[in-house]
């Protein structure tokens, strides 16, 4: 079974809601969209208070290159433009839209005929992703038409598809799979033509063996796409890992990006996102969402329109349960926690969990031990206790020597600490210190 | 509702590990042998090993109380009773009880709470109060019991340790356990079933003890060739003396060795050709305690020489 090679961890899977169909959420009263959804610029407004919109007009524009526009998920009237604090924590500009009737654009096929052929030209087929707003889904948000532009001297060779669904709990790609797998296949074609490549890969996590039987019995008919069963390994669904994992090369540290090995990585649900805004001129303004947690009456996996508010897909998972502790916009390991429930629906919402107020205290911190199990477990072959502490001391410059800035962020340290030492709010701390140093000396040069 | 929400970064889960829980399964990987110390040595052993955990216990809760003024209650990671039947482990049989009380405060007093405690300290508590007491009371601690005097304590008739005249032992007795020596080192079979156990639990990786063992077997493999009247042979080496309790118990103890597999391996090797080169050339018949205490004070060098292997960074392909 292939893996990737250094460290991982392997938390509870807790996939209380796989095999639950996918269920359309009801409208919200009104949605609200932060104009920040992705990495890169800000969208433009290009709606203002009292414009009509329907379901699937533009609301707001890229704001450069490396960004994404907004697409409204609804029909009514724009009430304002305000702010509002988003699954980050802070607070973002946001349009608000007051929702009447159910009313889409005309462009939008919605049919569920499924449409094979595209005699569009890659650029053709890039230019669409583009106009519809997709950014990748799995949660880092980053605008799929700017890694579907090679930057000059690079070169693809592959398509790595990411359903590899690592975070415990989350089983939106999941159930997606499994109801949409020819949609997946062309849209993982598409995606393979836009940058011009004949190979193509999906990597699914061994413990959604009906996800994997189902793709490759689909995939048949798309010899070029091969379903890579993986490892059940967290963080497997990492960027540098799966492509380490299913192709066998290490991408080089930053500034370096996959296409330096030659792959370009989507997740499943992005994948799904380009069949339907390809095929059906369908803009991305819809997901499913897993709202799940040990003590939610019916945790679900929900199509949801961007701008719901969450406490909404609470209510249609059973209620919020008396004794919740926290809020986890994501999965377990890299989700956030969020302030409240008001918090709407974006792009990259993969989930919403609810951990009970015993779950959510974290274990009496002790000494260190010693006991290696956190440099045992980092998948980027770091010392996260020796990170934490230069951290803890200020020593940025160690930080830094130390490869710091190649900390992906993903948990397995802290997670594995016998001792409960909060290593990775540390390292963050120190990574973002360093970050703002590095920066600094560039701009002097 | 919201002002009781909880906010931290993630990851918001846990493994559930803990220091308490690695220290549950050394002490019972630690069973097998002091199961096997009782049935050797009979009473002596049981108040041996009583009184070591007892005043390693009492030593570090009065220090953490009375001198450090710390309320947190370090008790219940159990680290204090691991060193104290570390300690037991390392003493003969018939040792008096005020030696026994003064090698716990240099292990808990001296060597682990004046370095800040548990994860703190520079070298072993117990190996440290081993050799501490080794030298102040050369005599008492290099007599051992002879196997099966149940009920003798500071009567029991003893020998020097096998160690010094090993070439003419058995290999069986030595294998089992039926020979002289302190609490917890004569049998190399129940040390090697704690070894499973760690290894086992993921206590440990197998790094440390297989390389000591390694190293061990084939130096006193080749000398044993070369002198083989001299020299025992290599399986007297590896089942004889503290070899095998070192290489399992004492040169893994999380806080005083290498954090990488490539340190460990260093480490490891390292302690191997120091053992070698004591029980062969030096002037002590064993050499484990020396050599494990002299690679401790190498632990952080190693440290800052063995880097992990970085991802991306002299990639195979």
């Amino acid at each position: 079974m292939k893996t990737f090679r250094i460290g991982g961890v392997h938390p509870a899977e807790n996939k209380l809601s796989a095999g639950k169909k996918i269920e359309p959420m009801a409208l919200p009263k009104q949605a609200v969209f932060p104009l920040s959804q992705h990495i890169g610029a800000p969208a433009v407004a290009c709606v203002a208070k009292g414009d009509m919109v329907k379901v699937g007009t533009k609301i707001a524009d890229a704001g450069g290159f490396v960004s994404a526009a907004i697409f409204s998920s609804v029909s009514g009237k724009v009430a304002k433009i305000d702010s509002i604090i988003d699954a980050s924590g802070y607070r973002k500009p946001a349009i608000f839209i007051d929702v009447i009737g159910d009313e889409w654009e005309e462009s939008i096929d919605r049919s569920e005929e499924l449409v094979t052929e595209c005699a569009l030209e890659p650029a053709e087929i890039v230019a669409k992703i583009k106009n519809a707003g997709i950014v990748g889904m799995g949660g880092a948000c980053f605008p799929t038409h700017v890694k579907l532009t090679p930057p000059p001297g690079s070169k693809a060779e592959c398509v790595i598809i990411n359903a590899v669904e690592c975070e415990p709990y989350l089983t939106a790609d999941h159930q997606l799979m499994l109801e949409k797998p020819e949609q997946i296949l062309v849209g993982v074609s598409l995606l393979m033509k836009a940058v011009n490549v004949t190979k193509g890969y999906i990597g699914i996590e061994n413990n959604k063996p009906d996800a994997i039987a189902l793709m490759r019995e689909k995939a048949a008919k798309y010899p070029n796409i091969e379903i890579v069963p993986l490892k059940v390994q967290y963080p497997q669904g990492g960027e540098k890992q799966l492509i380490d994992a299913v192709i066998g090369r290490q991408v080089p540290n930053p500034p370096a990006i996959p296409i330096a090995v030659g792959a370009v990585v989507q997740n499943v649900g992005t994948a799904y996102a380009v069949y339907e805004a390809v095929i059906k001129n369908k803009p991305l303004f819809e997901r499913v969402v897993t709202v799940t947690g040990k003590a939610l009456a019916n945790s679900s996996n929900l199509l949801t329109r961007m701008g719901t508010p969450m406490n909404m897909l609470i209510e249609a998972a059973g209620g919020m349960p008396e004794n919740t502790g926290k809020i986890i916009g994501g999965g377990p390991m890299m989700g956030k926690a969020l302030l409240n429930a008001e918090v709407p629906i974006c792009k990259g919402s993969s989930g919403v969990l609810l951990m009970t107020e015993e779950e959510s205290v974290r274990g009496k911190e002790q000494n260190c031990i010693r006991c290696a199990k956190c440099v045992g477990a980092c998948p980027m072959g770091l010392e996260p206790y020796l990170l934490a502490k230069l951290g803890e001391y200020n020593d940025w410059e160690r930080a830094e020597n130390e490869d710091i800035m190649t900390c992906i962020e993903c948990g397995c340290c802290t997670f594995t600490c016998p001792s409960n030492r909060p290593l990775l709010d540390w390292i963050r701390l120190a990574k973002n210190t360093v970050g703002g140093i590095i920066r600094e000396r560039n701009m002097k040069k | 509702m919201a002002n009781k929400l909880k906010l931290s970064l993630s990851p918001h889960v846990h493994s559930g590990d803990s220091v308490s829980k690695n220290m549950r399964w050394v002490i019972i990987a630690m069973l097998p042998a002091m199961l096997w110390s009782f049935y050797a040595f009979g009473l002596g052993a049981v108040i041996v090993t009583a009184t070591s955990v007892a005043s390693c216990v009492f030593f570090e809760w009065a220090i953490n109380k009375f001198i450090l003024k710390n309320d947190q209650c370090t008790l219940c990671d159990y680290s204090a009773v691991v060193t104290g039947i570390l300690l037991a482990f390392n003493l003969p049989a018939n040792l008096p009880l005020y030696i026994i009380i003064i090698g716990a405060l240099f292990a808990l007093g001296v060597v682990k709470m004046t370095f800040g405690g548990l994860g703190c300290n520079l070298f072993n508590p117990a190996l440290a109060a081993r050799v501490f007491l080794l030298i102040s009371f050369p005599v008492k601690m290099t007599m051992f019991p002879e196997v099966g005097q149940m009920t003798a304590y500071a009567d029991a008739v003893t020998a020097a340790t096998p160690l010094a005249n090993l070439a003419k032992t058995d290999l069986m007795p030595l294998f089992m356990g039926n020979v002289g020596g302190s609490l917890g080192e004569v049998s190399a079979l129940c040390l090697l079933i704690g070894l499973i156990i760690l290894i086992a639990t993921r206590t440990i990786t197998w790094h440390i003890p297989v390389s000591i063992l390694a190293t061990v077997f084939a130096l006193t493999g080749l000398l044993h060739i070369a002198y083989p009247v001299e020299v025992a042979t290599p399986w007297h080496h590896l089942f004889g003396g503290g070899l095998m309790l070192g290489a399992v118990f004492m040169a893994t103890d999380y806080v005083t060795s290498p954090m990488t597999a490539k340190g460990q391996l260093i480490y490891g090797f390292c302690i191997g050709f120091l053992t070698v080169a004591i029980r062969v050339f030096g002037a002590y018949p064993e050499g484990m305690s020396f050599a494990i205490l002299i690679m401790n004070a190498f632990v952080p060098l190693i440290n800052n020489a063995c880097k992990p292997q970085r991802f991306a960074k002299e990639v195979k392909k």
